[in-house]
């Protein structure tokens, strides 16, 4: 029990359908865990319900505190970030104050040291850091959610599929970044289409069809499983 | 008509737009930030004006039922929400925001209204009853309607305005008042006479919209507030609480209430229920700007007061007729020039 996260029988449901179908999962402190499955599978759903954005059934612990009745603002406030599907950026503010935004629960005292952080992680947002959210390209939005996660100082980083829309180098250096990431301690669980990615830099690896885990295992064990390769990983090497 | 009364009429609408933009500034800032269209805004006004008025023939004002009526509402829907989790240390929190602050304030109250201590305290003590007003109303009537559409927010804050005149005429009686005026003198620039008054308002509100302005670009809880305006989910996963969103944009909207108050309490003669018409004035600008934007509604506000003075000069019997018939071309040309667009957003 020295998971950082621990998600035991999760169950959400949107009206009469059930998205995630008693979900157990968990995350160890230091590590990379990824989620991988087809569109649908109830992968956006299940990171929603561990934000505390939708409300769910079962539970949620996160280092061995109970989150059932912790709200999405408070969880964010315990060291849970979520970098979202939709980005969610602040579209017509500008670059720096959505990183700053970011920090919004640490106060400002930490905001000059943690910019500093993120603009040598991320050098192309303090370019434009005066210029519109809404006005970046996919890569740079991707950049500046993942920046502004990282200015809450998260100890559990979720990532939904960082590498949607983006070219084959981008998603290298973001995957090279989360990486980098871990290696500084921050654990991460990272939701991806792009499996055979997800699957290069994960520690561990679920796989999710239609709101269940339907396999589960270190990363490498994942990635040479027949079924998943021919399924997600389009067909044997 | 010649330009003495001209100018005359221009410096009496432009002081009338001065109170209008504060109005209109506080509903664009609460609908931005939670899809409500204030109308109990003009009650803040009225409350306000009401208690001022008390303090200073050194009675104790009907708001002080209104606040404690108020606080206790909101302490019960607090309750119920907290009903799965009931620690003792969640309870404390509960009355250490609703009921310990405002017996706080109305004991003081109390205490200090017959002293009559004088303008400034007099301004203080509305200042603490009327703003946290802000607060518990949202707690009650909007907070549980967060995820509801603009039509039943609407629905639920002519409600509120409702019980929110009820209550008025409850705690502050049907008979009208007025302040004495805070500066009393008359200039005279060239063939213009200026009252002190009237450059107090314009004064007054110009601050107003320049604090709001720096409130909104530097300090992080005001971005914040933008924040919650832009992308509600997007402010949540940063930690912004939809919650104190809600409860900061009314206290600021009772807050302007106050200094609109101040300004127009020596003015007019308030009655319990002279907040709608009031508010709608400012209702009015806010629609001509869009709802959404600060600027154009300060503009539509001083617009509209200049607009007023000169119909009530020409054709005083239709002064309000003219004032809000003026908002239907305006409407129409924004509908033929601006896109159709939900009023949910994404
Ligand atoms: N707001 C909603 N209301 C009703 N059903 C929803 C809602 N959001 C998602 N669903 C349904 O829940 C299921 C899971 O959706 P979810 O977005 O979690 O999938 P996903 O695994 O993230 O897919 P993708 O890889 O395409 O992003 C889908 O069948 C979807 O149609
Ligand atoms: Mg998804």
């Amino acid at each position: 029990m020295s998971a950082l996260l621990e998600v035991a029988d999760l169950r959400v449901a949107y009206g009469q359908v059930e998205a995630v179908q008693g979900v157990s999962l968990s995350v160890e402190p230091g590590t990379i865990a990824t989620v991988i499955g087809a569109n649908g599978a109830g992968k956006t759903t299940l990171l929603a319900a561990i934000m505390g954005l939708l409300p769910a059934k079962g539970g949620v612990h996160f280092e061995g505190e109970d989150l059932a009745y912790v709200p999405a603002e408070e969880r964010v406030a315990r060291g849970i970030s979520l970098v979202p599907e939709q980005r969610d950026l602040f579209a017509t503010m500008s670059v720096q104050e959505n990183l700053e935004l970011g920090a919004f629960r640490r106060g400002r005292a930490e905001i000059p040291q943690r910019l500093e952080e993120v603009y040598a992680l991320f050098p192309r947002l303090k370019e434009r850091r005066r210029q519109h959210a809404g006005t970046l390209s996919g890569g740079e939005r991707q950049m500046l959610a993942m920046g502004r996660a990282l200015m809450a100082r998260p100890r559990l980083l979720m990532l939904d599929e960082p590498s949607l829309g983006l070219a084959p180098l981008i998603v290298r250096d973001i995957l090279k970044t989360v990486s980098q990431l871990r290696d500084t301690g921050v654990s991460i669980l990272l939701v991806e289409q792009n499996a055979r990615a997800a699957l290069a830099v994960a520690d561990t690896a679920y796989v999710m069809e239609l709101g269940a885990i339907t396999l589960s295992g270190p990363a490498s064990t994942i990635a040479a499983d027949p079924k998943v390769s021919e399924i997600y990983l389009g067909g044997g090497h | 008509m010649d330009g003495t009364i001209a100018l005359f009429l221009i410096q009496d609408g432009i002081t009338n737009g001065a109170i209008y933009a504060l109005l209109a500034v506080a509903l664009v800032l609460v609908f931005a930030v939670t899809r409500v269209i204030l109308i109990p805004q003009g009650d803040f006004v009225t409350f306000g004006g009401l208690s001022l008025a008390a303090l200073e023939m050194g009675r104790v004002p009907g708001s002080v039922a209104m606040l404690l009526a108020l606080a206790a509402g909101a302490m019960v829907m607090d309750l119920v929400a907290a009903r799965h989790d009931f620690r003792a240390k969640r309870i404390g929190a509960i009355l250490l925001r609703t009921l310990v602050p405002a017996g706080l304030i109305s004991g003081a109250v109390v205490l200090l209204a017959p002293l009559q201590l004088g303008p400034a305290v007099s301004i203080l003590l509305t200042a603490c009853l009327v703003i946290p007003m802000g607060p518990y109303l949202y707690r009650i009537a909007f907070q549980p309607l967060a995820r509801a559409s603009v039509l039943v927010l609407l629905i639920a804050s002519v409600g509120a305005h409702l019980a929110m005149t009820g209550l008025g005429l409850v705690f502050f009686g049907a008979e009208g008042y007025r302040t004495a005026p805070l500066i009393d003198a008359n200039f005279q620039i060239g063939p213009l006479f200026v009252s002190a008054q009237s450059l107090l308002v314009i004064g007054a509100t110009v601050v107003l919209l320049v604090l709001l302005s720096v409130f909104f670009g530097r300090t992080l809880i005001g971005k914040a507030l933008r924040a919650s305006a832009i992308n509600q989910r997007g402010a949540r996963i940063v930690g912004i609480s939809t919650e104190l969103s809600g409860r900061v944009a009314f206290a600021m909207a009772a807050a302007i209430g106050i200094v609109s108050a101040i300004l127009i309490a020596p003015l007019t003669t308030l009655y319990y229920d002279s907040g709608f018409l009031i508010g709608l004035k400012g209702f009015v600008a806010a629609i001509i700007g869009g709802l959404s934007a600060y600027v154009p509604a300060v503009g539509a506000a001083f617009a509209l007061g200049i607009v007023e003075s000169f119909s009530s000069f020409w054709a005083s019997a239709f002064k309000e007729v003219i004032v809000f018939m003026s908002i239907l071309p305006i409407l129409l040309w924004r509908s033929i020039w601006s896109p159709p667009h939900d009023d949910e957003e994404e």
